[in-house]
């Protein structure tokens, strides 16, 4: 027929409730179809590497908090390991522990506000309040140790801010307990329910060869059912000492690399880092956390690049130094950013709905995309 | 049993008045109805979430509804410049007006039937169109893609589900008899076996009939509870104004009252469709255990008995609602339609057939 017909663009964001922050979408759509997306980012850019090279070495740390303000202890885990790396500090065994616990119970606050807030993606309200009552007893541990709950400033280079009160290891150990069932219940609220099902599994496939190809790291490359994990394979810290497993997508509902994947490799991860935390939390030995720390620290000419395993994925550290008291460059490679680009390929030819479902399975965190 | 209009139109001395008043006690009751059914949806919710819903506003947060619909009078009414100003101020009304005029049909008690018409189920069914006139115009009027999105989500869902909706009203016609909701509620009266859910008046088929025709009418409740649910766009269904995509759908341009038009116009809806699944399939007004101003010899009291047996039967359905709104998630365009189309529509047809079969039998 004669009939006109255009595609409607639509300009989604940066303020919309589920582009999770100030992310701009402009979605080509033929009816609910999405023809093209193009996500425009930038509206958080606050120069975080440019401030670096003005600021000393421990003055970077609180900036590093506010990249993925979900994971703020990582973020200071990774800057941290850099900067020793290249600096040559040998930190204590007891902040090595605390490291490790502080970074696996930050994963899984992260995991559970990726987890919750895709559930409210995908319309169900009530998982997300129940993952943020969890969440809230981790920020608790958090604020008992350091004082805050959400910007942590916590590690330092060469060491940590504040040793663990007495109260701590008992208090971890009870909110184990007490949070292993819930999981149980979050998979049959949830990650089971027929319609969830329905609207995830098959949708937004990425194959392990595209993922790659675009560096997807973390529980979204992980989703695809490859086996990468940087504590695994380049550990760094005393991951090595630990019994832990990579969970990988399997396709059990769909294909495999399917957004419910996604989504469960998530669900699966927090299991892996409850059994770290067991395992180490017994261990930590006595020791004083601020013996390896430098009054200034003074860094050597040269360059490093130190890795992470972010909740997101891999979070890379790149450092140079002129034998200053500041960095000349540092670069960030922030999971998010990366794992962002894949968005439009993985939508093209998918509904809308579908769209904010495969967004919401990125997890992506706009702070640390614009630092 | 006297009827209010006549009782009104006696001590008024008008037929009009009593008219015009008995055409508002409705409004009264909805307008009741809904600052309950907006702090109960609130508390269940917050329950439900290991919250306490509104605390601060009177004692428990019971004055929570009334401070928000103060809030809502006192905001600014904003026209968006590129929306069409004559259809954006007549869809808030006609959408309330159509979920309103549904209440016309609704026998409240045996003393306050409305209009009793002969057509009770059919004419809702007529009227409840003018609510996705009423949302297409919304839409269409906002100048907003979203707003137009949920517009055209809403008339696809309302139309395609109307279809199951009528095809267990035919079914429910055919073996009642009648359309009229009065009726129906007169029809099924004493006893909780008398429900046509549970087979209907044991005067009406006999006893061995009845026994068969129970999953039937259960499978239709369902049916009909599914459909009724996507007629007024709540959870699973609630894609017209799906938060993660479409920010608000159809009213995301509607601010102040004309915002609290359609908020009032769902919630009317919502207790509208629980009254008449509860009117159809089990029992109305009418007490499933027999009434108090019987076995106490006060017949004057057997109205309200009744009134509060219905309200209580549409409010247990509300609260259906809201129990599955926070539980479970959204479902998608198509899968709406799948489910609409491949399952509530054949299984509403072999029902048909069926208790077609039974009644000639």
């Amino acid at each position: 027929m004669g009939l006109k017909t255009e595609e409607i663009v639509l300009n989604m964001g940066p303020q919309h409730p589920s582009t999770h922050g100030v992310l701009r979408l402009i979605v080509e759509l033929d009816g609910e179809l999405v023809v093209d997306v193009k996500p425009i980012i930038g509206y958080l850019h606050r120069c975080f590497e440019k401030h670096c090279e003005f600021l000393t070495y421990p003055q970077i740390v609180p900036y590093t908090d506010r990249m993925d303000y979900l994971a703020s202890m990582y973020n200071n885990f990774g800057y941290v390991l850099a900067v020793e790396k290249l600096a040559g500090i040998q930190v204590p065994e007891r902040v090595e522990y605390i490291r490790v616990i502080m970074g696996e119970l930050q994963r899984i606050a992260s995991h559970l506000i990726a987890l919750g807030t895709y559930g409210l993606d995908i319309g169900a309200f009530t998982p997300f309040l129940y993952l943020f009552r969890d969440r809230e007893k981790i920020l608790d541990l958090f604020e008992m140790t350091c004082g805050a709950r959400l910007l942590y400033n916590y590690m330092w280079v060469g060491g940590v801010s504040h040793d663990i009160p007495d109260e701590f290891v008992p208090a971890t150990k009870k909110f184990i307990k007490e949070f292993r069932p819930t999981i149980k219940e979050l998979n049959e609220l949830l990650t089971y329910n027929k319609i969830f099902v329905e609207r995830t599994a098959n949708v937004g496939i990425l194959p392990a060869e595209t993922a790659i190809n675009y560096g997807v790291t973390g529980p979204s490359l992980r989703g695809s059912g490859v086996k990468w994990d940087v504590r695994k394979d380049d550990p760094y810290s005393i991951y090595d000492r630990f019994d832990f497993d990579i969970p990988v997508g399997e396709g059990k509902m769909g294909t495999v690399g399917d957004s419910w994947d996604r989504y469960y490799v998530r669900v699966l991860e927090i299991e892996q880092s409850l059994r770290i935390i067991e395992q180490a939390i017994d261990k930590i030995p006595p020791g004083d956390v601020h013996e390896a720390v430098p009054k200034r620290v003074k860094v050597p000419k040269g360059s490093v690049y130190a890795r992470v395993e972010n909740p997101k994925g891999e979070l890379g550290y790149f450092i140079i130094s002129e034998g200053k008291n500041n960095p000349a460059r540092v670069k960030v490679r922030p999971p998010s950013f990366v794992n962002l680009s894949v968005l439009g390929e993985l939508s093209r030819g998918h509904l809308v709905a579908d769209l904010i479902a495969i967004l919401g399975s990125l997890d992506i965190v706009l702070g640390e995309i614009d630092r | 049993m006297t009827n209010l209009y006549d009782s009104l139109t006696e001590i008024l001395g008008s037929q009009i008045l009593a008219y015009v008043i008995g055409a508002a006690l409705p409004l009264i009751f909805v307008l009741l109805f809904v600052v309950v059914a907006v702090y109960l949806e609130r508390k269940v919710s917050g329950h439900m979430q290991d919250r306490l819903g509104p605390m601060r506003v009177g004692w428990h947060g019971v004055l929570q509804t009334i401070a928000d619909l103060v809030k809502l009078l006192q905001k600014e009414d904003i026209i968006a410049d590129g929306a069409d100003k004559k259809l954006f101020n007549l869809a808030p009304a006609l959408v309330f007006i159509g979920s309103y005029a549904a209440y016309a049909a609704i026998p409240f008690s045996g003393a306050f039937v409305g209009t009793g018409t002969d057509l009770g189920l059919f004419y809702i069914a007529a009227v409840s169109g003018l609510v996705v006139a009423g949302l297409l115009l919304a839409g269409w009027a906002s100048d907003n893609k979203y707003s137009l999105y949920g517009a055209l989500r809403t008339a696809a869902q309302i139309v395609s589900y109307e279809i199951p909706t009528a095809i267990i009203i035919i079914v429910m016609a055919m073996l009642a008899g009648t359309l009229s909701l009065h009726e129906f509620s007169e029809m099924q009266t004493s006893s909780f076996w008398n429900w046509w859910i549970l087979g209907g008046p044991v005067a009406a088929t006999s006893g061995i009939g009845k026994v068969i025709l129970i999953p039937f009418m259960v499978a239709a409740f369902i049916i009909m509870y599914i459909s009724t649910l996507a007629e007024v766009n709540r959870t699973p269904f609630d894609l017209p104004e799906a938060e993660s995509e479409l920010i608000s759908g159809y009213h995301t341009e509607y601010s102040g009252m004309k915002f609290a038009f359609f908020f009032l116009a769902e919630y009317a809806n919502m207790f509208a469709v629980s009254a008449i699944i509860a009117t159809v399939f089990f029992g109305g007004y009418q007490s499933p255990i027999g009434y108090l101003g019987n076995s106490l010899g006060i017949p004057g009291l057997i109205p309200f008995e009744q009134f509060f047996w219905f309200a209580s039967k549409g409010i247990f359905f509300v609260f259906v609602q809201m129990w599955l709104r926070w539980t479970l998630p959204r479902v998608r365009i198509d899968q709406l339609m799948v489910l609409c189309w491949k399952y509530l529509i054949p299984y509403a047809v072999t029902i048909l057939i069926f208790v077609g079969l039974i009644t000639i039998l």
